[in-house]
């Protein structure tokens, strides 16, 4: 039980359970799913599909955090490649062509990787705060869209670039699996080879580790790049299901989103131990919120203050001066118990 | 009875922290006009002291009276309001704003609504001059020396009405002209009735200025003395602990040199230095070989480890390892070449804290293959046991985070860490303190093993009877300097500690 | 006299004539005068009219609240924080304003009330931060998400003003001489600029944010009032969010929930323009006043080039962003 209680991801399900199950009180059919056409439909799946994108963003931003980095310039990124795979679909002579859409979606992931290169050149090389040298794309990089779509929102007809974000494959949306997947690469490529290890010991003690040989540099530039590829996608994810490339509007505060997605999911933003299951949680915590809202009747314009006040919430109860105190309220009532079975 | 009432008692000073008492019931006083020395080992409970001095810490018991009257210190602006003032080792000061204003921050004058900085600078030009500085005091503190910032601080000092200075290691960081300007200060202040705390590793130093010495060991008095009634190898032996006598009876197992297999060592440092922290220096340890390094804390035996293993750069001489010329950039470059550097500051610059006892152990190992090439899941279990179950490290468990044990299991952890990387060249610093007795004697004894295995180490202690053990030959540090090189035979305790106190020369 | 004899010992002279150089310290905002004082000339040389006494007072007249934003902002940077909801804070501030004015309420209660509710989020934010030991960045998102919503909650619609006092101060023009006029809200911001010079530099408080940022273990042991200091800088940074936004509906009379989306990062840009240090401790109000107002000529440049489009405003801010980073990444590097 107690076990259960320090776990890092304690509060977070909770807050989860506790949002799903209100969901039910209020609409008992939450988690019906349907199946119509070979797609599934519901409210749960709804959750799934429409947080896909911000569960990638906050996968890629979960090792930056984890080196005691921060990535502001997820959805500027979210942007550009949205922005350039649908201006390259829309000037092509075929934009329904299976072939055009791999080359959009190849050249937008090849820009991902370019910013990511200079986000980590700036932090790892010359050495600039991970906030501000993110801010830097972060500011410049809507200019970027907004010049790839010259100011306009470009609208696309491509039936196979339509399949990557409000596509449906094996009866699931497209999406849900590409997360999916990327949760899986990611996962692997973490923890299957040592770089979540290295990771967390950059984040932890840097000194240590350059004392042990670790190559901080390339590890901190690689995590960058992860980072603006899982943007990347999710930019694709983004204009995809809307048919449309919005520079302006596009992944906006998607990196407030990620960030919050990873601190309810129990990583601290003075990097280390990450959890990507506690960054999915909080990702999904996230978009369920939003659902609980329209279900519950809550008016919809109140949503943002109901985020603002479950962040802080999460936050206080996850924030070191509180677990103390917690803490000490435990210690003192297990003496108070003692003494009683004393006496 | 002529002696002055003493400007500061402090009287039967206890401090507890989790587990250990870091001062054990500490009498303590100084008279106005005096410089006084606090000395002692690290662990020896002197900066706690200071901290109840300063009210930075509060005493679990115990009393303090200032000029005879009872003083409740209860933090840094209360003892400031009465008089006692601090400089802190790094300099505590602003670098980014003036001289003026690091100075008088906190006290200056007024005009209306907002400071009077006319004032401010005509009342910090004149504290400058009572310290026959010649600085403007409208420059910014960071353009100045740390020689200079050390004296604004002092100068920051007086201006409260210091009736007691506390200078902690005002010297570690400043060179012998700029050391020479400072005790003119310090003298200067003690004709005007000051009491000064002054602690610094520096022995020559502290007998140059201090008239009275008080030394601590292990959280408890030694004793308190006068600087001129006492010589400096009894001092040293109050710091470390043993009386002259008791040690030179004390057997020892001395150990014959390695026979010198070959005659290229496997390092030779040729006048390898860094300025401002350790003296150009020759130093060869061969394959097999032991070399014990002795001295006080802050003569230059971490600063040549650091310098051996990539973690700073030299900046004069040359290092050779199997005879070849090497440039060690980088720890890692170190360990490439197979040189391991356990580091003194376990907590900081050892142990990743987070991460579990087994990817502690295998960290240097896997940051030496890249990321991409995991160390299989099996050989991590085999690598992580196996140095479990050989250094004794409890809990026998490799899953538990490392913050979880205890200090002596700690530094095991990380002597598996660099056991892991099979290096030719183990640097251990201080790989004792805060174990425990049985863990003390199960490093030594591996330092022993390896050694005969073919491993060189370069072994640093505080401890020296430790350093005698294990040694085939020693080195002796003083003031940054190396001192002496000698083997171990038949050398006592007692020689090592008259080459720390004093050199070879004397 | 004690003082007259103490002196001779200290000689200034051989210092004295370096006085006359450039101080090392306001080399950054210097940098960026000139680079304004350059984005003018070319301005100037490029296009007719924009040499023009009113061009510049222009600058100030549309930019009044960015002013007052970027002082507040200048405030907690230089403590080593960050405060991103000053956006939300004039957008909330500009929807209490008019809805308030909508159901008749004196146009001075008004203004009290909205400058009271951003000065007391500040000062929430300030707690949260100081005792909950959360960083910055998170304590001031979630504040932004806070007062964003209660912009929603509201109404999500626009809302006109028609207060007489406020359009009055919307349609007044101070004239300063031929063909040249300035507005209330100028003068406001000139006001809250001068104020703030006065406390950063001529009071305990000031000189503790200073030092705050500087090294707040030094300061704490210098005996400045740090953890007071520390929370006020958010309470002043709210207060000056919501003195941002009574300006903003002086400038467009009106409430609206989406009201300056992302002006806190304008805000932070400016600051970092004016060549304040992100980690604190280092740079000047004026540095900022002169940061938003690169902000404000590069709007005005592409406003007058009628080919170059809007968006190249942000690459222009990222790029000079990029600039002054390294800038001062330079110098960092060289003082060490």
């Amino acid at each position: 039980m107690n076990r259960i209680l320090k776990s890092r991801l304690f509060w977070p399900i909770v807050t989860l359970a506790a949002l799903l199950v209100l969901n039910v009180i209020v609409e008992p059919q939450f988690f019906s799913i349907r199946l119509q056409d070979g797609h599934l439909f519901g409210s749960v799946i709804d959750i799934l599909r429409n947080g896909a994108p911000t569960v990638l963003v906050a996968l890629g931003m979960t090792l930056v955090i984890a080196t005691r980095g921060i990535d502001l310039s997820v959805g500027a990124i979210v942007a550009i490649c949205g922005a350039l795979a649908c201006s390259m679909i829309a000037s092509s002579p075929r934009p329904g062509a299976v072939s055009t859409v791999l080359l959009a979606v190849g050249a937008s992931l090849v820009l991902a990787i370019v910013l990511g290169l200079w986000n980590g050149l700036l932090v790892s090389v010359i050495g600039i705060q991970p906030i501000i040298a993110t801010l830097i794309l972060m500011t410049a990089g809507r200019g970027l869209a907004m010049l790839i779509t010259q100011g306009q929102i470009i609208t696309v007809n491509s039936a196979p670039y339509k399949v990557i974000g409000g596509g449906y494959w094996l009866a699931l949306p497209a999406s849900i699996l590409i997360a999916a997947a990327m949760f899986a690469i990611t996962a692997v490529l973490t923890r299957k080879t040592a770089l979540g290890m290295l990771i967390e010991s950059v984040g932890i003690n840097p000194d240590a580790s350059r004392l042990a040989g670790v190559r901080s540099r390339s590890i901190i530039w690689t995590v960058y790049v992860f980072s603006a590829v899982c943007a990347g996608i999710a930019g694709l994810m983004i204009s995809s299901n809307v048919t449309a490339a919005d520079a302006n509007n596009a992944g906006l505060w998607i990196e407030l989103d990620a960030i919050l997605a990873v601190v309810i999911g129990g990583t601290s933003l003075m990097g280390g131990r990450y959890s990507l299951i506690g960054t999915l949680v909080g990702a999904f915590i996230i978009q369920t919120l939003t659902t609980t809202v329209y279900t519950v009747g809550i008016p919809p314009e109140v949503t943002l203050v109901f985020k603002a006040i479950v962040v802080i919430a999460v936050c206080l109860l996850q924030s070191p001066a509180m677990q103390a105190r917690i803490r000490n309220l435990r210690r003192r009532r297990a003496l108070a118990a003692q003494e009683g079975v004393a006496a | 009875m002529n002696q002055p009432q003493p400007v500061i008692q402090m009287t039967g000073i206890t401090i507890s922290f989790p587990g250990v008492k870091a001062l054990d019931s500490v009498d303590f006083r100084m008279f106005p006009g005096e410089v006084h020395s606090l000395m002692g080992e690290n662990g020896a409970g002197k900066s706690t002291l200071i901290k109840a001095l300063t009210g930075v810490y509060q005493a679990d018991s115990g009393t303090v009276l200032l000029d005879g009257k009872p003083l409740a210190i209860s933090g840094p602006a209360r003892a400031q309001d009465a008089g006692i003032s601090t400089v802190y080792q790094e300099v505590n000061l602003l670098a980014n704003l003036s001289v003026a204003e690091n100075i008088m921050l906190g006290r200056e004058p007024r005009k209306g609504l907002g400071i009077d900085w006319k004032a401010t600078r005509a009342q910090a030009a004149e504290l400058l001059a009572g310290l026959s500085l010649d600085i403007d005091p409208a420059s910014l503190l960071g353009s100045h020396s740390l020689a200079i910032q050390q004296l604004v601080a002092i100068a920051r000092s007086i201006g409260v009405q210091a009736k007691v200075l506390i200078l902690d290691e005002p010297t570690s960081s400043l060179d012998s002209d700029e050391v020479a300007e400072l005790f003119r200060v310090i003298r200067r202040l003690k004709k005007s009735g000051v009491a000064i705390l002054f602690v610094s590793h520096f022995l020559e130093q502290v007998y140059e200025i201090s008239d009275r010495l008080t030394v601590l060991r292990n959280g408890q008095l030694v004793g308190e003395y006068l600087t001129d009634e006492i010589l400096r190898i009894e001092l040293v032996h109050k710091m470390i602990g043993k009386e002259v006598e008791v040690l030179e009876g004390l057997g020892h197992k001395s150990r014959t040199s390695v026979e010198a297999s070959d005659d290229v060592p496997f390092v030779q440092a040729v006048g390898l230095g860094r300025k401002g922290s350790l003296a150009p220096i020759d130093l060869t340890v061969y394959e097999g070989e032991v070399v014990g390094m002795a001295g006080l804390l802050g003569s230059g035996r971490t600063e040549l480890a650091r310098l051996l293993s990539g973690a700073d750069h030299a900046d004069s001489g040359e290092l050779r390892i199997t005879g070849k010329q090497a440039r060690l950039r980088t720890p890692r470059g170190a360990l490439k070449r197979r040189i391991a550097y356990s580091s003194e500051n376990r907590k900081t610059e050892g142990i990743v804290d987070d991460l579990s006892v087994r990817d502690n152990i295998v960290l240097a190992l896997q940051a030496d293959r890249g990321w991409f090439r995991r160390i299989p899941k099996k050989r991590q279990d085999e690598l992580a046991t196996s140095y479990i179950k050989a250094l004794n490290i409890r809990p026998a468990n490799p899953d538990a985070l490392v913050k979880n044990l205890s200090g002596g299991n700690q530094q095991k952890v990380l002597l598996a860490r660099w056991l892991a990387v099979a290096p030719r060249l183990l640097i251990l610093d201080e790989p004792t303190r805060g174990s425990d007795v049985g863990a003390k004697a199960e490093i030594q004894k591996l330092v022993i093993e390896l050694a005969e295995n073919g491993m060189s180490v370069l072994f640093i202690s505080a401890e020296l009877e430790e350093v005698l053990r294990l040694s085939h030959r020693i080195v002796v540090m003083r003031d940054r300097e190396k001192v002496a090189d000698i083997e171990n035979d038949d050398v006592t305790l007692g020689q090592i500690m008259t080459l720390i106190a004093s050199g070879a020369e004397e | 006299m004690s003082t007259q004899t103490a002196l001779p010992a200290t000689d200034f002279s051989p210092k004295g004539a370096r006085r006359y150089l450039p101080n090392a310290r306001y080399v950054s905002v210097l940098v960026t005068l000139v680079l304004l004082a350059l984005m003018f000339a070319a301005g100037s040389l490029s296009y007719r009219g924009f040499f023009s006494g009113q061009v510049v007072l222009n600058l100030f007249i549309d930019n009044s609240f960015l002013i007052v934003l970027a002082v507040g902002s200048t405030f907690v940077i230089l403590t080593g924080g960050i405060d991103l909801s000053v956006g939300s804070v004039v957008g909330l501030s500009t929807m209490i304003a008019a809805s308030l004015l909508r159901a008749g309420w004196n146009p001075a209660t008004v203004i009290l009330i909205v400058l009271l509710a951003g000065s007391t989020l500040g000062l929430l934010v300030g707690l949260v931060i100081h005792y909950f030991d959360i960083q910055p960045f998170i304590a001031t998102l979630a504040a932004m998400f806070l007062a964003r919503g209660l912009c929603y909650v509201i109404s999500l619609n626009s809302i006109s003003i028609t207060d007489p006092f406020f359009t009055g101060m919307a349609q007044t023009q101070i004239p300063l001489g031929p063909d040249l006029y300035t507005t209330p809200s100028v003068i406001i911001a000139l006001i809250v600029v001068a104020v703030a010079f006065f406390v950063l530099h001529y009071t305990r408080t000031g000189r503790t944010v200073y030092a705050i940022g500087t090294g707040d273990q030094s300061a704490m042991l210098m005996g400045l009032a740090v953890t007071r200091t520390k929370i006020l800088v958010y309470v002043i940074s709210g207060f000056c969010a919501a003195l941002g936004g009574v300006l903003f509906t002086f400038y467009t009379l009106s409430g609206y929930s989406l009201t300056a989306v992302g002006m806190e990062l304008d805000a932070i840009a400016a600051v970092v323009i004016g060549g304040t240090i992100l980690t604190g401790g280092s740079g000047y109000i004026l540095g900022s006043v002169l940061g938003v107002l690169v902000l404000g000529i590069i709007q005005t440049i592409i406003s007058f080039e009628g080919t170059l489009s809007s968006w190249w405003t942000k690459i222009v801010i990222g790029g000079l962003l990029l600039l002054f980073v390294i800038l001062q990444r330079v110098f960092i590097a060289r003082k060490r």
